[in-house]
């Protein structure tokens, strides 16, 4: 399994069945791929119960997702205009939002829509920040060129303010609480050391830390 | 009661340079094609569009992205689309950017008579800068306000003489039934056009009392 589909599958562990979850683009898109039966996943620009990916005379223009993927509509699934979708997400009924990010800091905040020369726009990350239930982070741990996004203060412009609850990299699950960043869980084959190397923030390491969960 | 249905010419004359455009659609699927078109013959330059997204490059409102006819936008988010980042960077468009929520309530407050919302979206971010912070029930929120434009336009699935719309799925929703409200002139394109009666009253998700013009 690559890096990004081991990052899905730890993130998709956080949902259970009944719950209704939003996938971003990216790494994120590929949780649909692991979570349990019962979930229900949501498209931003309208509908519930987004199915597997649409092929051939199944493809519909009215049906694509916000990441521009064509899909099958779930038996129960509902369209809505942008108004209810985001009232929706507002209004704390996503179980849980899976998003990529460029930094997130050690007091969970999430930096994923603008670099230094090119803005390309919060899209609905940061209603999904302020409103959903449980903000899941799913990203690479360092940057292309090897540098920390985990980092003590985001220096790129913010998405949401202390908003962020799991950050699951390739290299392990962090979560974000009251004390600081603390260390759950290890992919197999990485250690402490190596994450902190890898991490410009403060980790505290769980008393209980894990291999991870898979 | 006279049919909605407008031709093509009429259309095109009611573009004029400088307008406000608020265009319905999002990640460049389900958009109003050929309305775009109408506005490309039209010559029009100088606007200023509201949109999520600005779609691809060649697909949907990035045709007016290359064209070159736009010199200011309220939007969300331009990440597919390179072309409108190179024109952001080379100071050919002015940009603001919304949370989509926020957008599209502000679009709702233009169409249905309110002047703002006020949401906890974006407080502790750029988006603040420049806008009110207001207490109620004992909690901070923004104020977002009301966004309203010269013309609205938008494709729905299903269209009767009268303008009532009904839609499909989420690219076939999407800002579309908000956005055809929000415009001095709302003009809207359809997939079918319907004799009256044929949408059910119980189907009909935008009343016909806000559309002006038809595409059939």
């Amino acid at each position: 399994m690559d890096n990004r589909h081991l990052i899905a599958k730890r993130a998709a562990r956080y949902f259970k069945s009944g719950d209704v979850v939003n996938l971003g683009i990216g790494i994120p898109s590929l949780c649909g791929n692991y979570a349990q039966p019962g979930v229900l996943f949501q498209t931003e620009n309208g509908f519930i119960g987004v199915g597997p990916t649409a092929t051939g005379l199944m493809v519909n223009e009215g049906y694509y997702n916000a990441g521009g993927v064509p899909y099958l509509p779930a038996y129960g699934g509902c369209g809505f205009d942008v108004a209810m979708s985001f009232g929706i997400i507002r209004s704390g009924r996503m179980a849980a939002t899976v998003l990529g990010a460029l930094q997130v800091s050690e007091k969970g905040d999430i930096a994923n829509w603008a670099t230094p020369g090119r803005a390309f726009g919060m899209g609905g990350a940061m209603d999904l920040c302020n409103g959903a239930q449980k903000v899941i982070v799913a990203m690479e741990h360092c940057t292309k060129d090897g540098r920390p996004k985990i980092v003590k203060k985001c220096d790129l412009p913010l998405t949401g303010l202390h908003c962020v609850d799991h950050i699951v990299t390739e290299l392990c699950v962090i979560d974000v609480t009251d004390e600081g960043l603390v260390l759950r869980e290890l992919a197999p084959g990485h250690t402490v050391e190596e994450v902190r190397t890898k991490t410009e923030a403060e980790l505290l390491v769980a008393e209980d830390l894990k291999e991870m969960c898979l | 009661m006279k049919s909605k249905v407008t031709t093509r010419e009429e259309i095109i004359a009611s573009f004029k340079d400088g307008q406000i455009i608020a265009i319905g659609g999002q990640t460049g699927r389900s958009m109003p094609e050929r309305l775009i078109d109408c506005i490309l013959e039209s010559g029009v330059r100088h606007l200023t569009v509201y949109s999520i997204d600005t779609s691809d490059p060649g697909v949907g409102i990035g045709r007016l992205i290359s064209a070159g006819v736009i010199d200011r936008l309220i939007t969300t988010h331009v990440g597919t689309n390179p072309d409108t980042n190179e024109q952001i960077q080379a100071g050919k468009i002015q940009v603001e950017f919304s949370p989509i929520g926020s957008f599209i309530e502000r679009i709702r407050c233009g169409g249905m008579g309110l002047g703002g919302v006020l949401t906890k979206t974006g407080l502790g971010t750029v988006v603040e800068e420049g806008k009110q912070v207001i207490e109620a029930n004992g909690e901070r929120y923004l104020l977002e306000t009301a966004l309203r434009a010269d013309i609205a336009i938008t494709r729905a699935r299903r269209a009767d003489p009268i303008g009532n719309l009904a839609f499909r799925g989420s690219t076939g929703r999407a800002s579309h039934p908000v956005i055809a409200t929000c415009g001095d002139l709302s003009i809207v394109e359809c997939d079918h056009f319907c004799d009256l009666g044929e949408i059910t009253p119980d189907e009909v998700e935008v009343p016909g009392m806000f559309v002006d013009m038809i595409l059939a």
